[in-house]
């Protein structure tokens, strides 16, 4: 609710009355130096390995924030470009993922016209289905679009647990988490793979500008918010007029084609989400004017055959071509595919847009209630550097509220953040990352696959549930005695000790009041003849409500 | 005292011993009437099914000729493959012969031309919107079934039940709410954790994990309690071996062991029937009544507190298409069923299936919204929330008479 409200006001000043009272404190009081650099270790990577902490030490806190924030000049571990390689759909084209893995459908369809067009297609799709099916039992594996999605999710956890430029992966994932994509939804199974690589990962530290038009114009989120069929309603009518003509000659043609064309016309989906979540933030400072407005100007963004993971295409006949008024600015008559820019121009350089996205990046690096005065300083470092991501987040990690009390173990780890940091401290060797994947996914998170726009929450709300808890349990058992496929924790190190562990896989000392209680539940097993080995004392701590934050 | 020996007898309370249950039925002991719960069940059919072979309208004129390869044959004596008589306009497809009883019962309602106002034909989009119960804004984060239910009237932690891995759309947002594959597998695997994790979340400072902690352990320890006593369905009836029928079977296990179960969600897939349609249907509809029929029949008695509730994202296309199928359409069926539901008759306006009538020229036309009758059975049946909160923003909502009021 808190959450909500932020959003919905906007108006800093009032956000800030609302939370003044219980979080300033704890947000004054800085913490002891030796928790900054586990904590940021814990904010910035996707958890700590055994000898981050030491590492950081040696080099400088500040030192390695600043690499972090410069990815481009940290060296790569090798190991990942190895564990990459074999994932070959990475390099794709989208419409190279489509004719490889969507293969009849595209051709068959493709080369036939005419009134047996839909049966052809009805045909092709049976076909095509029924050969794949048999290759797959040939083979015995998959070959459609699936294979783009389970390399996605491998890449994904690769990256997130080997590479050294974490706070790179960590941004990647903030932002296809804001521009969701849905890759279950129709031609995006074949779409996703371009548009994480080519529309999110090159700016995910650049500027906000570049990373909203590249996503804007990327075929994926035209499909998935249906902007590929935003069409001008005069251009519909002009195609009706043309229809009735036809009409008078093919009647039944006729209506075939109006029937498909019916519910053509302006489409809201995108300009709405844009503003809502893309930019503004909801109801923040926009009407349902605006969103009709701005659809207008994004008519005629649309994809050349979208199935067969068609390129972004600008078609002027679809276009708007009135002039248009998008909060309170004129756009002139005329301006072709330059009414969408012009939008994303003024959308990127709104004070809202700022307040929002920094917002939401304190929410997910720093607490769910982020100190407000934080977030306004972050806001005006947006607009002060046209919305450059790398000095906004330089501005948050250099920040006393990022260092204080009130951060420090605020945040409840995502299904993935969980499943990582959990790799990650016991160093786990991972042969095949897809059942790690599987277990993000029923801890409730299942990547590229969030079917909502908004994204996955990053607040605890959203995560702590008695399932999932369950779940997260399960996981860490199964994670350190070796029962989850794929993925090798070896028992060099582990031991019985619940200290001693609990100093390996949290990196600090355990609560006096914790260890109390894990001994004493221990010794109770013990009674009752259950054995206290090593690999469950590491599940125990693995599964604790302690590595449950970061 | 009498009342809450009944009670006892009739939970899994009865298996723990009062002194070693769970906080929550503790209190309930305690504080609350003992009643048995009044429970919705919503089923969602993905994929959209054909509702217009589902529940025929023989005595439409057009829809012989809009189906002349598909189309199912009016009631014939005798006749296996053609549709069962419902009320000399609408039959029954044969492959739904197992919920005749239960119409005959007047248990079971349906309601026709139902569905939603927006246009969309997209499956993403048309579930989405029937989840969240807002057609046409993408924006709500939570479900409907979950809106439905009233904050703290309930403290059971299977309150309220999605089947499955994952908690399912309509049941998302500020109640808790579990998922839940089977009865079994609801537990610590390596036994040798189970009591080490629940002290460890019963002791720690974390409040946030404490709470969903204790509630963790509660459920776990229920599933357990539930889980002594072997199931076997009651009256004979005998669950089809397929999804909708196992999830059918854990809803009415956990119902029948009077833990607090309130709503619950399960779905079945497969309803996009673009070609070769009549095979396909046969199959889907077999497997969806059988596993209905099997519910209603091991609940028995229970059926008095139960109301079950079936939906589609959309229809299909009035008119066949060249592959012996029909494509994405317009308004569907629903089905309600429950011994308090006025059923044994069809709900609804009747749109006709004429070219003139039909919605964009092509789908059968909605007459009924699906919030009608869903905030129908929420808001008597189930004596959740406000039909305002179920859902927002919907105003003007036209109940159908389903439930006796």
């Amino acid at each position: 609710m808190k959450q909500k409200l932020t959003v919905a006001l906007g108006v800093v000043a009032v956000a800030a009355g609302i939370f003044a009272a219980t979080d300033d404190a704890a947000f004054r009081k800085a913490l002891p130096q030796d928790q900054k650099i586990l904590h940021a270790l814990n904010r910035l990577t996707f958890g700590p390995r055994p000898g981050d902490v030491e590492a950081v030490q040696r080099m400088g806190l500040d030192k390695w924030i600043d690499e972090q924030l410069h990815p481009e000049r940290l060296t790569e571990n090798p190991e990942l470009a190895g564990y990459l390689a074999p994932l070959t759909t990475l390099q794709l084209t989208a419409t190279e993922a489509a004719e490889k893995y969507q293969p009849r459908v595209a051709q068959v369809a493709q080369a036939l016209k005419g009134p047996d067009r839909q049966l052809a297609q009805q045909q092709a799709k049976q076909q095509a289905k029924q050969q794949a099916k048999q290759q797959a039992k040939q083979q015995g594996k998959q070959n459609g679009p699936q294979v783009l999605i389970r390399e996605l999710n491998e890449a994904k956890l690769y990256r997130a647990v080997y590479s050294e430029r974490q706070l790179e992966e960590q941004l990647a994932d903030f932002w296809f988490n804001h521009f969701n994509v849905f890759a279950g939804k129709g031609a995006d199974r074949v779409l996703v793979t371009s548009y994480e690589r080519d529309a999110i990962r090159p700016h995910v530290l650049g500027k906000f500008r570049d990373i909203l038009g590249a996503t804007a114009a990327h075929p994926a989120m035209l499909f998935y918010l249906d902007n590929w069929q935003n069409v001008s309603p005069d251009a519909a009518q002009q195609q009706g007029a043309l229809l009735d003509r036809l009409g008078r000659r093919n009647p039944e043609r006729q209506a075939k084609l109006k029937a498909k064309q019916q519910g053509r016309g302006l489409n809201e989906n995108y300009a709405r989400e844009l503003l809502e979540l893309h930019t503004l933030g909801v109801d923040n400072g926009y009407t349902q004017k605006d969103i009709i407005e701005v659809a207008r100007c994004f008519t005629g963004w649309t994809i050349l055959q979208p199935r067969q993971g068609g390129e972004f295409t600008y078609n002027d006949r679809m276009h708007d071509k009135g002039e248009k008024t998008v909060l309170g600015v004129k756009i002139p008559a005329g301006g072709g595919r330059g009414d969408g820019e012009r939008v994303l121009d003024i959308l990127a350089r709104r004070p809202e847009t700022a307040h929002f996205l920094s917002l939401k990046l304190a929410q997910r690096f720093v607490s769910d209630d982020p100190p407000a005065a934080l977030v306004d300083r972050m806001a005006k470092k947006f607009l002060d550097s046209d919305g450059d991501i790398r000095v906004v987040m330089a501005a948050m990690v250099g920040s006393s509220e990022f260092f204080a009390e009130g951060a420090w173990r605020a945040k409840v780890k995502t299904p993935l953040e969980l499943v990582v940091s959990s790799a990650r401290a016991t160093s786990a060797q991972i042969r095949n990352a897809a059942p790690l994947a599987q277990q993000i996914a029923e801890l409730g998170q299942p990547l590229y696959r969030k079917v909502e726009p908004t994204g996955y929450s990053s607040a605890a709300s959203e995560w702590v549930n008695s399932a999932a808890l369950l779940a997260r349990m399960n996981f860490a058992l199964a994670l350190a005695s070796n029962q989850l496929p794929g993925t090798r924790v070896t028992s060099n190190g582990l031991n019985s000790d619940p200290v001693a562990m609990t100093r390996r896989f949290l990196f600090r000392e355990p609560a006096a009041q914790t260890m109390a209680t894990l001994e004493k539940a221990l010794a109770a097993q013990e009674r009752e003849g259950k054995q206290r080995t090593p690999e469950l004392v590491a599940g125990l701590v693995l599964g604790s409500p302690d590595f449950q934050r970061r | 005292m009498a009342t809450r020996r009944f009670f006892l007898k009739n939970s899994a309370l009865a298996l723990y011993g009062v002194g070693t249950a769970p906080l929550w039925m503790q209190r309930a002991v305690l504080a609350a009437e003992p009643r048995r719960n009044k429970v919705l069940v919503a089923i969602f059919q993905r994929g959209a099914m054909d509702g217009l072979n589902a529940v025929i309208p023989f005595g439409e004129s057009n829809y012989a000729a809009l189906r002349p390869n598909i189309g199912i044959a009016a009631p014939k004596n005798g006749a296996q493959d053609a549709a069962i008589d419902l009320d000399g306009f609408f039959g029954l497809h044969p492959a739904l012969a197992p919920l005749k009883p239960i119409y005959d019962a007047k248990q079971l309602a349906i309601i026709h031309a139902v569905g939603s106002p927006d246009p969309t034909r997209s499956h993403f989009d048309a579930q989405d919107y029937m989840e969240s119960g807002t057609p046409g804004r993408k924006a709500t984060s939570d479900g409907w079934l979950n809106r439905a239910l009233e904050p703290r009237k309930n403290s059971s932690p299977v309150r309220a039940v999605s089947l499955g891995t994952s908690l399912a759309r309509t049941l998302r947002g500020p109640n808790d709410a579990v998922a839940l594959r089977d009865v079994e597998s609801f537990q610590i695997h390596e036994s040798e954790g189970a009591g080490t994790f629940e002290s460890m979340y019963e002791n720690t400072v974390d409040r946030v994990l404490n709470g969903a902690g204790r509630e963790t352990f509660e459920a776990v320890k229920l599933m357990e309690s539930i889980r002594k006593e072997p199931y076997s369905p009651a009256n004979g009836a005998q669950y089809p071996n397929n999804a909708l029928g196992q999830s059918l079977l854990q809803i009415a296990r956990l119902i029948k062991s009077g833990v607090g179960l309130e709503v619950a969600f399960a779905d079945m897939g497969g309803w996009d029937t673009h070609a070769n349609e009549p095979a396909q249907l046969q199959n889907l509809l077999g497997q969806f009544s059988a596993a209905l029929a099997a519910f209603h029949c091991d609940l028995g008695d229970r059926m008095q507190d139960v109301c079950v509730v079936t939906m589609s994202e959309f229809g299909r296309t009035a008119k066949e298409n060249g592959a012996r199928g029909t494509d994405h359409g317009h308004a569907n069926v629903m089905f309600a069923f429950g011994a308090g539901v006025k059923g044994g008759k069809l709900y609804g306006d009747w749109p006709g299936l004429q070219p003139e009538q039909l919605y964009q020229g092509r789908d059968l036309a909605m007459t009924t919204d699906f919030r009608d009758v869903l905030g129908e059975l929420v808001t008597r049946h189930l004596g959740g929330a406000s039909i305002a909160k179920v859902f927002p923003g919907y105003a003007g909502a036209k109940y159908r008479g389903l439930i006796s009021a």
